[in-house]
């Protein structure tokens, strides 16, 4: 009985966090074959996710998709990580989905296969396969909900004796509490609080402002925290409320900010909520797209042109960085970012302030090497991929001095 | 404490291995120049915890690479990438003879990692540490599934990589100390070999009834390995250590049913009564026992039993009617086994033979009995209770730990490109970078 032994997939490491890279080899090949490098993941949500390249082997019978080139599929070119940033919902899923882990204590599954030839290479059974265990905590990292003087939220503690710098992380609207950037952030040796501050309605912007006042006085009392490394990461509505705190506290003060797709728009006197409601009146007047996806990038620039319903950031005293994609269609971000510039320029500040731009990408710019979202059910339009690849290493780097 | 020390940086990439996986210690933002130790701490199933450390010194920009700096003094020293597992030691104060042995290898071995200041020697746990991180290393890839085997009488566990398959297969053997050993076997699988591990000695069967297995038994194994539909039924090997290497031979020249497409045997020999059941083949050694020595600590040498390697063809395999490709790894300071002796006499048996185009030979200076799966700590000497004899003894398998150490990373590097090409098909030759 002769059966023919298969080709060898690897992934080289099988588990890893989220922002490591991974080779993906196969062996064993007939030479020059066209084959096609197929991922696949099935989402908490019971959705599947997934990504391909059409390559050929070698002489040796080998593929290698961090040196060779994809000739079609979900990416194109020498891209060694494209099996994860390009996955997206299979044909037949539902609209605007997103992929985000809410679970952080376990893996996500990628299952990697090699089928045989280019089109129509899910008509066969794969040739191969292997699984990748994909983490966003490390090994020894401990995850302690916090209910704490009002204050919710989840607190991230590397493993070690400490104490650490830390971050408050604070994620955006529309969205409940979202933990993995927190845990991937403890990962890499900070405390990571990622605090919950949509989940109730404060009764007013007093009580609100307290609110923040009291989760970064927490953090900073924390046994495992450095007192005066405690800094503040904030996406989107999350960076108004970092503007906000560090303008006018007269109790913190963080050691530094990192604002992503940052967002300066606060009426005085207004809570988050209450903010939003005053934008949703605007509504009618946002832009809709080609496929009809909402954009509020016009309205808000007409709002901001306003400096009385912004914070004033001309009155923040601490190193800033900003990231932001050049293409975001969710809120002015890039003309927000320059106008802090400015802002801190007239201030005899500007040494203070740090950007990244990004061409080409959008609003929601996360953890490496996952998949982008042109548009999500909530919220917004986004474009190209790159900029999220270099941004936390920016991130790290600027908050570990 | 000085403040710029509090953020020492410690970090091991991967923080989730496999065993045979190698790691890098990095330390970064420490004072230029500082004394700094790092220390490995490991506590196994048995509760008994293990250490390893090195000294180093960071450089001027305040980094300390143990793949690339050299440790100055520890429990390894000079430029040792690994240094920090394969040089694990009982911590002081614990008993001796132990023996670092995963049993469940569903879990990963975790080790905590930690870095201290200036050069410590003892008293680690009233020190606190700069910085710590845990690591995991498993035996275990994602997607490797374990399957308990009991058919046909077997106590045994099945092994299969992810995918589809099929794959080709592998029996696996340990030596006299019997039990079902898995983890060499959950290694393997991990690098897609459906691997089999059988206890042959301690097995369900032995334990109820009182008698030891026939030569069926191994039979029975291949046979149900064979015809598992995701194994390859042409492709199958075996590998055996010890007294598994006598089954392992004898099982490829003679057994009519298991056609091997190749054997690893390490530390072990081809003498034994040839034609003898596992039972007969344990009473020749027994026979033998009043050539047993012992070392001035009172270890146990048993590698004379099967000196002088006989002359007489029935008690020796007959290695000349091998037809697979055989690799033998022997340690030179091997005090349980005269694999080394045995080694030569294999070799010259199979040249008279003409069938010696088929042996490799792996043969290492210093190296112990115990050559086991890479940076896994060097045991010179251990407790153990064998089958046939009921108390503990205290057993010398030989070999220096450094060597020991260098003789297990090489040897299973070889092993695992030798199954793979004699079992993938080694049309192309494969790259194994990685490991």
């Amino acid at each position: 009985m002769t059966q023919a032994v298969p080709p060898i997939l690897s992934i080289t490491p099988s588990r890893a966090l989220v922002d490591e890279k991974f080779q993906v080899l196969v062996e064993n090949l007939p030479p020059g074959c066209p084959v096609t490098l197929h991922s696949l993941h099935h989402s908490e949500d019971k959705d599947d996710w997934e990504a391909y390249g059409h390559y050929v082997s070698d002489h040796r019978g080998v593929v290698s998709v961090t040196e060779d080139l994809s000739f079609g599929g979900t990416y194109t070119g020498k891209e060694p990580m494209g099996l994860l940033w390009s996955m997206r919902p299979v044909p037949g899923s539902r609209e605007g989905l997103r992929l985000r882990k809410i679970n952080v204590c376990t893996p996500m599954l990628v299952n990697i296969s090699v089928h045989s030839g280019h089109e129509d290479f899910r008509d066969r059974t794969p040739l191969a396969s292997a699984l990748a265990e994909r983490w966003y905590m490390a090994p020894g990292v401990k995850r302690i909900d916090i209910n704490k003087q009002g204050v919710q939220g989840t607190l991230f503690i590397p493993p070690g004796p400490g104490p650490f710098p830390t971050l408050l992380d604070m994620w955006g609207g529309g969205v409940g509490l979202l933990e993995y950037r927190s845990a991937l952030l403890a990962s890499r040796g900070y405390v990571s609080f990622s605090l919950d501050y949509l989940r109730s309605e404060h009764l007013s912007a007093d009580v609100e402002f307290k609110y923040f006042e009291t989760a970064f006085n927490i953090i900073r009392n924390h046994p495992q925290v450095i007192p005066d490394r405690v800094g503040i990461l904030g996406i989107s509505l999350g960076s108004t409320v970092a503007f906000n705190l560090t303008a006018y506290s007269t109790i913190i003060k963080p050691r530094c900010i990192v604002c992503i797709s940052s967002n300066h728009y606060h009426p005085p006197g207004t809570t988050l909520k209450a903010g939003f409601k005053i934008l949703s009146k605007h509504f009618h007047k946002a832009h809709f797209d080609e496929n009809n996806y909402m954009s509020w990038r016009s309205f808000g620039l007409d709002l901001i042109a306003d400096p009385s319903n912004n914070v004033e950031v001309g009155r923040i005293n601490c190193p800033m960085l900003l990231v932001n994609g050049c293409d975001d269609q969710n809120w002015p971000t890039v003309e927000t970012a320059e106008e802090v510039a400015r802002l801190l320029r007239e201030g005899g500040k500007e040494h203070l302030l740090s950007r990244l731009a990004y061409p080409g990408a959008g609003h929601l710019i996360e953890p490496p090497f996952s998949p982008h979202f042109r548009a999500t059910k909530f919220i917004i339009l986004n474009s190209k991929k790159k900029g999220q690849f270099l941004s936390l290493s920016h991130i790290l780097t600027h908050t570990s001095t | 404490m000085d403040r710029k020390q509090y953020c020492v940086k410690l970090s091991v990439q991967p923080s989730r291995g496999l065993m045979d996986e190698k790691f890098i210690v990095l330390i970064q933002n420490a004072l230029p120049g500082s004394q700094l130790t790092i220390r490995a701490l490991h506590q196994c199933e048995d509760g008994h915890s293990w250490e390893a450390f090195g000294h180093y010194t960071a450089d001027t920009t305040g980094t300390i690479n143990v793949s690339e700096d050299p440790s100055i003094g520890g429990t390894y020293s000079g430029v040792e990438q690994m240094g920090l597992l394969w040089s694990f030691r009982p911590i002081p104060g614990s008993k001796s003879g132990l023996r670092m042995r995963k049993k469940n290898i569903q879990t990963p071995m975790e080790v905590t990692i930690s870095v201290y200041q200036g050069h410590q020697t003892e008293g680690f746990a009233d020190l606190v540490p700069l910085s710590g991180v845990a690591v995991e290393r498993w035996y275990m890839a994602p997607g490797v599934r374990r399957i308990p085997v009991t058919e046909g009488g077997l106590t045994a566990a099945l092994f299969l990589p992810s995918g589809p398959g099929p794959f080709p297969g592998l029996l696996d053997l340990w030596g006299g100390g019997g039990q079902l050993v898995e983890y060499r076997a959950a290694l393997l699988a991990s690098h897609g070999f459906a691997s089999m591990a059988i206890d042959y000695l301690t097995a369900k069967i032995t334990m109820e009834t009182g008698k030891m297995v026939d030569n069926q038994y191994f039979e029975t194994a291949y046979r149900v390995l064979q015809q598992h539909p995701q194994v390859c039924g042409s492709k199958i090997a075996m590998i055996g250590l010890s007294f598994g290497t006598s089954i392992t031979l004898k099982m490829a020249v003679y057994s009519e049913v298991i056609k091997l497409s190749a054997a690893v045997c390490i530390s072990g020999s081809h003498v034994q009564p040839v034609d003898g059941s596992v039972e007969e083949i344990l009473r020749f050694f027994q026979k033998n026992g009043e050539k047993t020595r012992f070392s001035e600590k009172n270890e146990v040498i048993w590698r004379d039993l099967l000196l002088p390697i006989p002359t007489d063809p029935s008690l020796k395999v007959n290695v000349g009617r091998l037809q697979c490709p055989l690799l033998l790894v022997v340690g030179e300071d091997d005090q349980n086994w005269p694999s080394q002796e045995s080694a030569l006499d294999i070799k010259e048996m199979m040249a008279r033979a003409g069938n010696s185009h088929l042996l490799t030979v792996l043969s290492y200076p210093n190296a112990g009995h115990l050559i086991e799966p890479p940076y896994t700590p060097h045991a010179r000497s251990s407790t153990l209770k064998t089958v046939e004899i009921e108390e503990k003894v205290m057993c010398l398998w030989g070999g220096q730990t450094v060597e020991h150490s260098r003789a297990q990373e090489d040897a299973w590097k070889k092993m695992v490109v030798f199954l793979r090409e004699n079992l993938y098909g080694g049309r192309n030759p494969t790259s194994f970078s990685h490991l």
